[in-house]
């Protein structure tokens, strides 16, 4: 099992994201985050899926994804070197007492404090998925009250 | 001028060219029937959906032609579903229109409203749900375009009766761009100077050839391949009739009941010849113990079929008969005389056989299958329903025309032959069409006889009665201890009457002696369909047999004692 990271252009048409993601539930594929979102084309949308499975039965989802109609391009960042980033929003418990210490932890991270109660803070972070991992262990010993994280975003590097 | 969406439909389809249509009405579809009504396309009435689909996909195998199918919205399109699906696996083209409930009830748990474009999804090569009365014509004719290029498929548009209704101008576009959609029809040059080569050093190459073959028309350039190579050929169930079985070079059928001199022949081949074909399970067995000493050349159109089940040296994606065409003008014949000659060998120790019943009141349905065959010579176009009777109507017909063996393949649906041989009937009005049927399958679109009796078409149903589910009663004899758990269904209707109380012709045989004269008799018949009630031997066997997932070496030749 390894994780792909598979990067489709589509059609910005209703249903697409039922075809795309039926050829993964299809084969009992759990799909670990998505992105859609719209491109720099007016009418193409991206979708970013993160995956784990099978080399082979991926190499069989990509050509399936290649076949259906509105899609127009997929690749396989995890082949490639891409940057990737997603986004997280973490809901920590924080007594005003050990706000200073979070705060450095936040900016060690360049992460940004999104809110701020007496007994919370809310912070959102971006950068790849190893980043916002490593940031959710550090911040756990506080309490994290609630945490979410979008779908990773990739897009290849530029060759020389 | 603005027309309502129904006659915009109308009007495409009067584009497409479409002769018959096959469907069945309802609420939210009257509009469209409402314009069908004085339209110059014929429609035939079907009495349950799934005839109509079947009938339509029966129709496009037999003239090459896409399948047109109209059924109303909520239990209409749902028994469409096993129609679509069948035509999916197998490839055919269809378009399929749908009706639906209006858009402002889209959602609403409606009177008969299902998610069609929901369900249809992984069954379609595309489906549409018409949103804008603005899109219907460009929707319609994309439909008809991806439906019947490429790998072909189904394609369902739902119709909301809201947009039938609704007015627009009618202007049909003459080309289709579709960025997601550009099949590649020319093989690789590289791959095919690539292919050449591995067919010249081959010393014991096998043609293995599919229903790609037979879907892009490319049976002369199959012959002239074979011709030009001298190399062995072998068919799937789909790809039969593409070259002539009564040619010394054809091994018919191959797979789980195909011949034994294929399935050796492919299973000690160093080069085999994938066209069009793909390596479907009861094709190939086990898979890992498949072609243990070959190399493989697969041209196909659709590149997901290639390297999906085993994996190949040479692939060439293309349409067969672009890609064939190529190959001609630059294959060189292997030097392969040694090896043609045990193929041939094998061809005639091990022909397919079965057991002649030395009782004259006991029939066997290869006997019947073979006197079809032989009454007909061989110009008969085939319809098979599903199991025993497939697989007969497989090994004892001989084919030597594409599109004159009509059955369904990846799915294997029973109650598929007889609307489709009422489709393929309507395509091919020259010829005789029989449905070779079960009694098992006959039952499950028996309504549809009706359809072949007030549309005066001669159809033979060749029912081989048993009184069993037989192959699944084989299955349970061999491998689950002889316990036929629900396969006995000799609680039957009296199919003699039940034929004629249809208004068709309706003869039973029980006797070896009658078979001919039965016949002949339903041949001399040309203004309404016969049906055959062949009662034959209870417990006989499909053979050969390669039990799922075993390998040729495992073989079942014959009874064993």
């Amino acid at each position: 099992m390894t994780r792909h990271i598979i990067s489709v252009r589509v059609e910005n048409k209703f249903g697409v994201l039922a075809r795309v993601a039926g050829l993964f539930s299809a084969r009992g594929y759990n799909i670990d985050s998505l992105a859609v979102s719209s491109t720099e084309h007016e009418g193409i949308s991206v979708m970013t899926i993160v995956v784990k499975g099978d080399n082979r039965i991926l190499e069989q989802v990509k050509k399936q994804l290649n076949k259906l109609i509105d899609v127009i391009k997929v690749s396989d960042h995890s082949e490639q070197k891409s940057i990737q980033r997603e986004l997280a929003l973490v809901k920590l418990n924080c007594p005003g007492n050990r706000r200073g210490e979070i705060l450095q932890l936040c900016e060690l991270f360049g992460a940004e404090v999104a809110d701020i109660a007496p007994k919370s803070l809310t912070i959102s972070l971006n950068g790849d998925g190893e980043k916002i991992d490593r940031f959710l262990e550090l911040s756990a010993p506080y309490g994290i009250k609630e945490s979410m994280r979008t779908g990773l975003v990739s897009i290849l590097k530029d060759k020389e | 001028m603005k027309i309502k969406g129904a006659q915009i439909i109308v009007e495409a389809l009067k584009e497409e060219k479409v002769e018959y249509m096959f469907g069945y009405p309802g609420g939210v579809v009257i509009p469209i029937f409402h314009e069908l009504y004085n339209s110059p396309i014929k429609f035939i009435l079907s009495r349950h959906e799934q005839g109509a689909i079947h009938a339509a996909d029966g129709y496009a195998r037999a003239s090459g032609k896409t399948g047109v199918v109209i059924a109303t919205s909520g239990p209409g399109a749902t028994n469409l579903i096993t129609g679509i699906a069948t035509a999916h696996l197998d490839s055919i083209p269809l378009v399929v229109f749908t009706g639906q409930v209006s858009r402002d009830m889209i959602g609403n748990d409606a009177f008969q409203e299902v998610d069609v474009t929901g369900i249809t999804r992984p069954i379609t090569k595309h489906n549409y749900l018409v949103q804008d009365i603005k899109d219907l014509a460009t929707v319609i004719k994309e439909a008809f375009y991806i439906a019947s290029t490429g790998r072909p498929g189904p394609v369902v548009i739902d119709v909301p009766v809201d947009i039938s209704n609704s007015l627009h101008r009618f202007e049909y576009p003459k080309e289709v761009s579709i960025r997601g959609y550009k099949p590649n029809y020319e093989g690789h040059p590289v791959q095919i100077k690539k292919a050449c080569q591995l067919i010249k050093e081959s010393k014991r190459p096998v043609i293995y050839s599919g229903g790609g073959v037979v879907l892009s028309d490319a049976s002369e350039e199959l012959r002239e391949f074979v011709k030009k190579t001298g190399i062995p050929i072998t068919t799937t169930l789909l790809g039969m009739g593409a070259y002539p079985e009564t040619e010394e070079l054809s091994l018919e059928m191959l797979g789980m009941h195909g011949t034994f001199y294929a399935n050796n022949a492919v299973n000690e081949s160093d080069l085999l010849i994938a066209i069009g074909a793909r390596f479907d399970d009861r094709v190939t067995g086990k898979i890992s113990e498949f072609i243990p000493h070959a190399k493989v050349i697969h041209i196909d159109i659709d590149p997901a079929s290639v390297s999906k089940n085993v994996m190949v040296d040479v692939p060439i994606v293309g349409d067969c008969k672009k890609v064939l065409r190529e190959l001609n003008s630059e294959v060189e014949a292997p030097e392969i005389s040694e090896w043609v000659s045990h193929v041939m060998t094998m061809k005639k120790e091990n022909p397919l056989s079965y057991e002649k019943s030395k009782n004259p009141d006991e029939i066997k349905p290869q006997y019947v299958v073979e006197e079809l065959y032989r009454q007909t010579e061989g110009k008969a176009v085939i319809a098979t329903e599903v199991g025993q009777n497939q697989m007969w109507a497989a090994q004892f017909y001989k084919y030597t025309e594409p599109r004159t063996f009509v059955s369904s393949g990846g799915l294997g649906t029973m109650g598929f032959g007889l609307p489709a041989a009422i489709g393929a009937q309507l395509a091919r009005p020259d010829r005789r069409v029989i449905d070779i049927a079960g009694d098992g399958s006959i039952q499950m679109n028996i309504q549809e006889l009706i359809v072949a009796v007030q549309n005066r078409l001669p159809i033979i149903v060749a029912i081989l009665n048993n009184g069993f589910l037989g192959m699944v009663r084989q299955w349970q004899q061999l491998f689950w201890e002889r316990r036929y758990a629900h396969t006995c269904i000799d609680c039957a209707p009296d199919f003699v009457k039940l034929a004629e109380a249809y208004g068709c012709a309706g003869i039973r045989v029980t006797k070896n002696d009658e078979v001919i004269p039965a016949i002949q008799k339903a041949l001399s018949i040309t203004d309404r369909p016969i049906v055959i009630d062949f009662v034959v031997a209870k417990e006989e066997n499909v053979y050969p047999m390669v039990p799922a997932g075993k390998t040729v070496k495992e073989t079942i030749m014959r009874e064993l004692a």
